[in-house]
């Protein structure tokens, strides 16, 4: 009899041109919190979605042992019935429903005739509240709920499908202080119960107060596995775990390197959620960038990186917008996204292919379509331009497909990249605010753009980099600002900065991140 | 990399876009053997032109909308108030025909105005702001003419859609004046055909193989100027054909060489790309809605005129086939692809499938199923064609 609810064995998997995990090994033990921590991308979601059959067996490599026998998940289902479940980071809720058809849903409590017997259902849904401490009428609809609560009935849903393995995917990440506070206990309480629970997060405070082992994956791996009772296990040893890599040769030289005027500072920058007005997203940020300087800005995922750049560039984020945009000293408005664009400041997206890209057209369009202006007289395209203008950046950014006319959505990630780039270089943008330019990249491809960054700082431009991943930021970055649950929680050098430095002031909690803002404020001056 | 590809691998790769032609003509050549020819004589072709140019034009607008990532149900409403409106004053007040022409245009404006305040700026839906105007229109078209029919209107207005440019340059039996245009017409089609594809040599770009451009303008030019040859020798050149022309010139020019026309595209293909490449939405969803309204507007002008009078009921289901002729002509339902050119060849189709069924004295109620089955069947196809691209 093994005390080991679940044991995955070499695990690997691999997506086009990616290998998200390799051999990684994972052993839960039966009764208790184990969390899991990485860097965005680590493969953490990669090996939870393996576990929970989202990947069914075959389509990776290795073992899954659960509860002593070897489990082949071939869906969702398969697990929930083994009694995995997990509770994704967006919420899968409908929230026009009420709290006990959300929780029964797919799983209806059926009465005589195969009809819902909704009394049962009320009642049952009751029981599952008062488990987990949600004191609300099982008939309120969902989107009336807070997201804290709506978490509580994720796990209500759990239960009632008699969970064994409650595999949490940064559950407070969208939380305030009590309901995480409240969140942790219960998780602690249901262990009492005898539910084992995984918990991917990023808030290493967390994780010291309820985790009994920690597990840390880099880069697809198994990096190690502590127990949080060993006085060792510190979260500077975490930190440790989830950054060391080595940084050599990943990155181009930067030369022609001068660093000019200010070009750019956003003072006392506050945006709210667009949706729920309270939520503060980002909270009286301050920074600048000069001429010639690549400006990093470090932040774990909900930090609010995105969040800032995008109510920068034309409002296009939040609502209750404050605070100043200065262009060399003086205030200019961002209000609409041509604002911004007229003022020279280009946001390429997180998201290429959602945001960035249209993806049935071809690359000669879309690397004009922010800047039609410069190629048309009275409202007519030059066509011919156009293609040369398109034939010229496939040039010098190399992009690699045979044709300008091919479309967008059939070129591979680094070169629909490359058009992003492209176009936002052809709108004379004197600063560029470049948002994960290398996610899902292959590593040739992110070199070219670095190279790429490197050459339009060396133009005079001013380029924000927004990254998660740190040795990014640190090959290629002057300064790099650190971004915590939406403060700037501190502004380091290139010398000054360090995976370790930059990994402790991005975790930090409320308190401290103020006291630092105020430090912050004050090196800035 | 100059490549040059064969006639197989233009019409797989481009499926979409010349599939509609292909199954143009073979709807063509079954019609012709169902009717024994009379499908395609001099008198037949003319009719043909004469009862589906307000469709045509309605199609214009339509493409466009699609194209952008919308739907309009109420041009056949719309049309059929701009048509009232002209019929009241220069039928009943008794203004100039060209007046009437005028305020009809303008009431087509002011409702696409009306339509795309609601769509762009408050954000509602095409389908429901055009929805709730289909009935609101109507009910307009209704009050305007107090429940009746109005007729006839002064010969000049009705020769706006019924009317003929005929022996201005003479000639025995034929019209040389419509032989002239049509011959200007294929020599500006042919150089600009040669113009593009030797623009595409110069930029590299993959062309058709000689013979096969030489054999596409040589086909095109004799069935144009076939068509020319039996208009010439019915009535001569329609007025209507003429409007017509231009609309589809001026409007393929719009979508494809104007910054109005890109953002179109863009805002279809993808709108939060669009949005953050500083296309201002709001302002171009205006514009289709606005342009939508000013073709209704003339699209109404012409029915009233072809019917020579308005009526109540003028107009009804207009939409419709609007619609399908731009589906059928390969616009995609998510908005984003689309061609003038092929919904115009999309509601030539539905045309000549009604003209050809009401040559054979097909029932009224079989025409709808037919019409309907084709129009399920051109979507489903770009749905498979999607997915087949999808899976390569």
């Amino acid at each position: 009899m093994t005390d080991n609810i679940l044991e995955m064995r070499n695990i690997s998997k691999e997506f086009p041109g990616v290998k998200a995990l390799s051999e990684v090994n994972l052993t839960v033990r039966d009764g208790e919190i184990h969390a899991i921590c990485g860097e965005n991308g680590a493969g953490k979601s990669t090996l939870m979605k393996v576990l929970s059959g989202v990947y069914p067996h075959g389509s990776y490599t290795g073992e899954i042992h659960f509860e002593g026998n070897e489990a082949r998940f071939g869906s969702i289902n398969d697990s929930e019935d083994a009694g995995v479940v997990i509770i994704h980071q967006e919420l899968a809720l409908v929230p026009h429903l009420t709290v006990a058809e959300n929780i029964f849903l797919g799983n209806e409590v059926r009465g005589r005739g195969g009809l819902i017997d909704w009394n049962a259902a009320n009642h049952k849904a009751k029981t599952l509240m008062n488990r987990v401490g949600l004191h609300e009428n099982p008939v309120t609809p969902v989107g009336q709920l807070g997201v804290g609560k709506q978490q509580l009935i994720e796990i209500a849903k759990a239960l009632s499908k008699d969970v064994r393995l409650l595999i949490l995917d940064e559950p407070t990440a969208a939380l305030n202080d009590s309901d995480s506070d409240h969140l942790l206990s219960l998780l602690k309480g249901l262990q009492k119960e005898g539910i084992t629970s995984i918990m991917i997060s990023h808030k290493l405070g967390e994780i010291e107060r309820v985790a009994d082992r920690t597990t840390i994956i880099r880069d697809g791996k198994t990096i190690e596995t502590i127990v949080m009772s060993d006085p060792d296990s510190t979260q500077d040893r975490i930190i440790r775990g989830m950054v060391g890599r080595d940084l050599e040769h990943r990155y181009p030289e930067r030369i022609d390197h001068t660093i000019g005027e200010e070009l750019l500072r956003v003072v006392d920058w506050t945006v709210h959620h667009p949706t729920q007005p309270n939520r503060v997203m980002v909270d009286h940020a301050n920074f600048y960038v000069r001429e010639g300087e690549v400006v990093g800005i470090a932040g774990l995922m909900g930090a609010g990186r995105t969040e800032l750049a995008m109510s920068i560039f034309g409002r296009t984020y939040g609502r209750d917008t404050s605070g100043q945009v200065l262009k060399r000293g003086e205030p200019i408005s961002t209000k609409s996204v041509s604002e911004a664009i007229n003022n020279g400041i280009a946001y390429a997206t997180e998201d290429r292919k959602k945001y960035g890209l249209n993806l049935i057209e071809d690359i000669r369009r879309n690397i004009s379509a922010a800047a039609l202006k410069k190629l048309s007289s009275r409202g007519f395209i030059n066509g011919h331009e156009e293609l040369s203008i398109a034939e010229a950046y496939r040039n010098s950014m190399n992009i690699k497909t045979p044709s300008v006319l091919q479309l967008a959505g059939n070129l591979s990630g680094g070169n629909q990249q490359k058009v992003v780039l492209s176009k936002w270089m052809y709108t004379d943008a004197d600063v560029m605010i470049l948002d994960e330019p290398t996610r899902g990249i292959d590593v040739g491809a992110k070199y070219e753009i670095y190279t790429i960054v490197n050459s339009l700082a060396a133009q005079g431009k001013g380029v924000v980099v927004i990254s998660s991943e740190l040795p990014e930021l640190l090959g290629t970055c002057d300064r790099i600002y650190t971004l915590a649950f939406g403060r700037i929680t501190g502004c380091l050098t290139a010398e000054e900065a360090t995976p370790e430095a930059l990994m402790t002031l991005m975790t930090q909690d409320k308190e401290a991140a103020s006291d630092n803002d105020a430090d912050a404020k004050e090196q800035d001056r | 990399m100059t490549g040059i590809s064969n006639v197989r691998e233009l019409l797989t790769r481009n499926l979409r876009q010349s599939g509609i032609f292909v199954a143009f003509v073979a709807i063509v050549a079954l019609f012709t053997i169902l009717t024994d020819g009379t499908l395609l004589s001099p008198t037949n072709l003319t009719n043909i032109v004469l009862q589906y140019s307000y469709i045509l034009v309605l199609a214009i607008g339509m493409v466009i909308v699609i194209i952008g990532g919308h739907i309009d149900l109420s041009v056949g409403s719309v049309a059929a108030l701009a048509g009232a409106v002209s019929a009241v004053l220069v039928i009943r007040e008794g203004v100039p025909w060209w007046v009437g022409v005028l305020a009809g245009i303008t009431v087509g404006l002011l409702a696409g105005a009306w339509q795309g305040f609601w769509v762009a700026f408050v954000g509602i839906p095409a389908f429901i702001t055009t929805l709730a105007g289909m009935l609101l229109f109507r009910g307009l078209t209704f009050r305007v003419l107090d429940n009746i029919s109005l007729s006839p209107f002064p010969p000049e207005y009705a020769k706006i859609a019924t009317g003929f440019q005929n022996g201005l340059l003479g000639g025995d039996g034929y019209d040389v004046f419509t032989l002239v245009i049509f011959g200007f017409a294929v020599a500006g089609y042919v150089f600009t055909q040669i113009r593009a594809r030797r623009a595409a040599v110069a930029y590299e770009q993959t062309v058709a193989a000689t013979p096969l451009f030489i054999t596409k303008l040589v086909a095109v030019a004799a069935v144009v100027m076939w068509f020319a040859w039996q208009l010439a020798n019915s009535r001569g050149l329609p007025n209507v054909l003429i409007i017509l022309a231009v609309l589809i010139i001026v409007y393929t020019i719009v979508t494809t060489r104007t910054v109005f026309g890109r953002h179109v595209y863009a805002i279809g293909g993808n709108l939060t790309a669009a949005t953050l490449s500083g296309v201002k939405v709001k302002w171009v969803n205006f514009g289709i809605m606005l342009n939508m309204g000013l073709l209704a507007g003339v699209a109404g002008v012409i029915f009233s005129s072809r019917t020579n009078g308005a009526q109540p009921a003028a107009g009804n289901l207009f939409e419709l086939d609007a619609i399908a002729a731009s589906f059928i002509g390969g616009a995609a339902v998510t908005g984003g692809v689309g061609r003038v050119s092929g919904a115009i060849v999309g509601g030539l189709i539905m045309a000549v499938m009604s003209n050809g069924m009401q040559l054979m004295g097909v029932d009224q109620s079989i025409q709808q199923v037919v019409k309907g089955l084709v129009l399920l069947l051109a979507v489903a196809f770009d749905v498979w064609n999607k997915k087949r691209a999808g899976a390569r």
